[in-house]
């Protein structure tokens, strides 16, 4: 039976993670691969790096630093965070990431799903979508979720998916950074309006929540970064937990 | 000395990066007579079945790794391809497997994508792999059950995530990308 993933994200800035980590059994919780590997050997699914450095030319940086971690990881991961062009993709997919993960830039030229898919397979291309409900809808946003689009996100959905995308990352952000739970009105939506692999996430806040979004939704995955990263759960305590739960997992 | 086949399909440095993990050297190559005379020879690939069959025709690879002697595992579009014909792009494929690679029906969640656990292993590469054991699949066709199947899967409906004859092994999943347990049937393959 195929597993359900649960899946640690992590935020880079100059080759460095950021948010506060306070794992005592790693020597650099700054160091994304010491963090990864930690990670890994914990039992996550798969990693999603998220580069928040804004500027091109660390874009290099980026590019080496995936080349470590595919050294030392042995799950897949997925790469995101300010990807633009088809010459990006490459770089990183070069390096070694399975999968890159594309927001606004697949918002400002859809096509760009299409220029992935053809070239790399639909496999490695994941559309990330940032969605607030307001006005009694859900709605598309891009730029780490500052500027509001026209877009109806369950659209928007359907469309990344025509144009080749593998996989939809759907964050809500009416619940990120609540820890009420994930936005399960709309991942449910989402599932039903696509045939590829959803991946929720926003909201997680206790064990109960993924079990929620497993239950209630047909999501493939289920995604969060501040529960892992300050050890609020640890990742084998939340599937030995789902296994209770009669929820698959490996 | 371990090649690793170079063509247009494919992501070969997680393998090449596997590879070195659990102790071992490779040669990422195009070169026929590398290739011919490597110990043990790996035929992976992502990608489209009907491109990297004409890259293969046109480089003469398609015989070569037909003929050859050694141990070789295909993985992912490598197992489809060494089938004997693929739904994806209706092509004809290396015919080392005498099964058929068909789409997974519609209207399923398809890429099948994430760990799934493996049934009924068969042979030297699944020495020390249970049952329980999860591997990562990322994959939309898949290779009918065949006498030629050495493991099983359940995804929609059950197909062969892992196939042999002779000195030709090959696996749907990702060895390389499925942990511990991965490393462990790499290991395997490359201790034949």
């Amino acid at each position: 039976m195929l597993k359900k993933r649960i899946i640690p994200c992590l935020d880079i800035k100059n080759g460095r993670t950021v948010k506060g980590v306070n794992f005592i059994d790693i020597r650099d919780a700054g160091d994304p691969i010491e963090l990864a590997k930690k990670y890994m050997q914990e039992g996550a699914d798969e990693l999603v790096f998220l580069d928040i450095t804004a500027t091109i030319e660390k874009r290099k940086t980026l590019a080496e630093l995936v080349e470590k971690i595919a050294k030392e990881i042995n799950i897949p991961f997925t790469v995101g965070g300010g990807i633009n062009s088809i010459e990006d993709v490459s770089l990183i997919i070069k390096a070694g990431a399975d999968k890159v993960s594309i927001n606004s830039s697949a918002v400002k030229r859809p096509e760009l799903i299409s220029e992935i898919a053809s070239q790399f397979g639909s496999q490695c291309v994941v559309v990330a979508i940032d969605t607030k409900f307001e006005n009694n809808d859900w709605f598309v946003y891009v730029n780490g979720g500052k500027v509001p689009t026209l877009l109806k996100t369950i659209d928007w959905a359907i469309k990344a998916e025509t144009l080749g995308a593998g996989e939809i990352l759907l964050t809500s952000m009416n619940n990120d950074g609540t820890k009420n739970g994930f936005a399960l009105d709309i991942t449910r939506k989402i599932c039903q309006a696509v045939n590829i692999p959803v991946i929720a996430s926003g909201g997680a806040g206790k064990k109960e929540h993924f079990k929620d979004v497993f239950t209630q939704t047909i999501a493939s995955g289920a995604l969060a970064a501040s529960i892992f990263h300050f050890g609020e759960i640890p990742i084998p305590e939340l599937k030995n937990y789902l296994k209770t739960q009669n929820i698959p997992v490996r | 000395m371990i090649a690793i086949i170079k063509y247009n399909a494919g992501n070969t440095k997680s393998v090449e990066n596997a590879i070195r993990r659990i102790g071992f050297n490779s040669i990422v190559t195009d070169d026929i007579s590398t290739i011919v005379a490597a110990k043990k020879v790996i035929f992976p690939g992502v990608g489209e079945a009907s491109s990297a069959m004409s890259y293969l025709k046109k480089y003469q690879l398609d015989e070569v790794i037909r003929s050859l002697k050694q141990p070789v595992l295909g993985i992912c579009l490598g197992q489809q391809l060494m089938c004997k014909h693929s739904e994806e792009g209706n092509t004809d494929c290396l015919g080392i497997f005498n099964t058929k690679v068909r789409l997974f029906p519609p209207k399923e969640i398809v890429p099948q994508m994430g760990w799934n656990n493996l049934q009924g292993m068969k042979g030297d590469l699944f020495k020390g792999i249970c049952d329980e054991d999860n591997v990562y699949f990322v994959h939309s066709y898949y290779a009918e059950l065949s006498e030629e199947t050495s493991a099983a899967c359940d995804y929609i409906l059950p197909f062969s995530a892992a196939m042999q004859k002779n000195n030709f092994y090959a696996t749907q999943f990702h060895p390389e990308k499925s942990a511990s347990v991965g490393e462990k049937i790499l290991k395997n393959f490359l201790e034949l």
